[in-house]
């Protein structure tokens, strides 16, 4: 069986966001970038099931060259291939799903995992939407997942619980953390990583169908009150939680 | 140009959740910005009452049956609500940001071919046309963005809009029973942790980070949040630590929320946490190190042991309860 996984490179989550000078984007200067933390338990979820049920399993991604580092990264875990739809412009989650779709199709893969969000643009859609353009099941902020010839159990986190989902391939599945836990890349791996091919084509990207008028910073808070240092300033928290906040 | 807002408003085990009535307000208040008609549809459930809905705005009910669909599924929803914003002629549709409208909204997108704004922490109107404000980068940052093309779909963040008083208008509901619904994609069993509250919908959070010490001294903090009616919520390193499950993680690889008070306890404030939890409407900070990162975000912060602060305010707050 084909296993595609879908995977995107972020800022890495300890950096610092600051807007660009054209008020739409972020500056990238000094911002390093990694595999989308949710799109390492996919690659890995796609190498256990790969090697449980046998098959091959392709890394792609949309971007411009920069993105081939993330690819190699899901190769030196253990990915088979890459392929780098390449695309630079305006995009948004449902032209990116196009874009995609397309090229699961071309692959022939029947199992598809995807991180259940990119921590860049959180919309957390890319994946169900690949899903419903495909005509494929899907279940999406998966914790756990079984296969079992085409039939899969999985438990997918909602509020205050979860919730045990039965579907068919051929599927997408969006990982959530918990799912399991992500091998860290072998010296071997990282090596045969490096003669591994990534493909490069031409994104086939949807219409955009959303306009981004302008990205800001959140306003920054105005200094709070320190209270005190110790329980004698409760009372007067709890006074202006009641009197001042009005959240009590 | 906005004709029709539709309004999922989502039933869980024959209730209306909260969240989508203020989905439900918000969709009222820009139906009557933008001048366009709105209605709201629940799916599933055997629901006798609907008035809450038309008490904040909302007076159209449709309420689509079929015993397949008391329970969530991918398929089936994504299907009948798919045919009912067809139907209806609807051209936005208003969601609160939860687990369900998460997983539904982008299926219906696709169906749909709508532009979707996830998450969304403001809207206005800006030439008869709606402006979504929503946070990337998981809060580090806010972007404005308008939806191109006919069809709209918003989900909006749980406690982003206010309630405000509940009118005594009726509901005028319509029944529609559907045939056929597709289940390729069924849920087989609910798993409930207790039943407890959801930091995602909680509009008090009380959050232990690594100065709580250890999974035992959490007990407090249940005390404490059950005392305010909010949710216990957790950093990322307490969670690291086995402490906390995941679900509880506040922060840009947890949950981003936007409670009306945040005690953040034992927390220092890595950027992470910060973005996820710094739009909430008042934060307590309550950490020994008055260095910590956390009282650059506070509203109200006390430099003192968690272990002292906190079994005092549980008292405190004992006070005004019972006063």
């Amino acid at each position: 069986m084909k296993i595609a996984v879908c995977v995107s490179h972020v800022p890495d989550t300890a950096a610092k966001i600051n807007v660009g000078e054209d008020g739409k984007s972020i500056d990238t200067n000094g911002v390093s970038f990694i595999i989308n933390p949710y799109d390492e338990f996919a690659v890995e979820e796609a190498l256990k099931t790969k090697e449980a049920q046998g098959g091959e399993v392709v890394v792609i991604s949309l971007g411009g060259d920069e993105v081939k580092e993330t690819i190699r990264k899901a190769l030196a875990m253990g990915a088979d291939s890459g392929v780098l739809l390449k695309y630079q412009g305006e995009l948004d989650s449902l032209s990116v799903a196009k874009a995609l779709a397309d090229e699961i199709k071309a692959q022939g893969a029947e199992l598809v995992f995807f991180g259940k969000q990119s921590i860049d643009f959180d919309n957390g859609v890319v994946g169900q939407m690949v899903a419903e353009i495909l005509g494929y099941n899907s279940v999406s902020v998966v914790v756990d997942f079984k296969l079992d010839g085409n039939n899969i159990t999985a438990e997918r986190e909602i509020e205050g619980g979860r919730e045990v989902v039965s579907t068919t391939l051929p599927a997408v599945i969006t990982a959530q953390k918990g799912l399991n836990e992500p091998r860290y890349a072998s010296l071997k791996g990282i090596m045969q990583a490096k003669r591994k091919t990534i493909e490069e084509k031409d994104a086939a990207i949807g219409e955009v169908k959303t306009e981004l008028l302008a990205m800001k910073k959140p306003a920054p808070k105005a200094p709070g009150k320190i209270l005190g240092s110790d329980a004698s300033a409760v009372p007067e928290l709890v006074r202006l939680l009641k009197e001042e906040a009005k959240v009590l | 140009m906005a004709n029709k807002i539709l309004v999922f408003v989502e039933q869980r085990n024959n209730e209306i959740k909260k969240t989508s009535l203020e989905a439900v307000k918000a969709g009222a208040d820009f139906a009557n910005q933008l001048g366009a008609d709105v209605e709201a549809v629940v799916i599933g459930g055997e629901i006798s009452d609907f008035n809450s809905i038309a008490a904040y705005g909302v007076p159209k009910v449709t309420h689509i049956k079929n015993s397949d669909l008391n329970v969530y599924t991918t398929s089936g929803y994504t299907q009948v609500l798919t045919d009912y914003v067809n139907e209806s002629g609807a051209d936005v549709v208003f969601f609160a940001n939860t687990a369900m409208a998460k997983d539904l909204a982008p299926h219906v997108a696709v169906k749909l071919d709508a532009g979707v704004a996830m998450d969304c922490v403001g809207l206005s109107v800006d030439n008869g046309e709606l402006v979504a404000t929503r946070p990337v980068y998981a809060g580090k940052a806010l972007i404005d963005i308008k939806i191109k093309g006919e069809k709209q779909i918003y989900t909006i963040r749980p406690n982003t809009f206010t309630l405000g008083e509940a009118s005594d208008a009726t509901a005028e509901v319509n029944v529609k029973e559907v045939g056929d619904v597709d289940l390729s994609v069924k849920v087989t069993e609910l798993k409930q942790s207790s039943g407890k509250l959801d930091v995602a919908e909680a509009s008090i959070i009380v959050s232990g980070g690594r100065g709580m010490g250890g999974p035992e001294n959490y007990a407090m903090l249940e005390e404490l949040a059950d005392l305010l009616g909010g949710a216990v919520g957790a950093s990322r390193a307490a969670v690291d630590a086995g402490w906390r499950p995941h679900s509880d993680q506040v922060g840009q690889t947890g949950k981003t929320v936007s409670p009306n008070l945040y005690i953040a306890c034992g927390i220092s404030g890595a950027i992470q946490h910060l973005a996820g939890m710094r739009t909430s409407k008042y934060i307590v900070a309550i950490n020994k190190d008055p260095e910590a990162p956390i009282f650059q975000v506070a509203d109200y912060g006390i430099t003192g042991d968690l272990f002292e602060v906190v079994p005092a305010l549980i008292e405190e707050v004992k006070k005004i309860k019972n006063a």
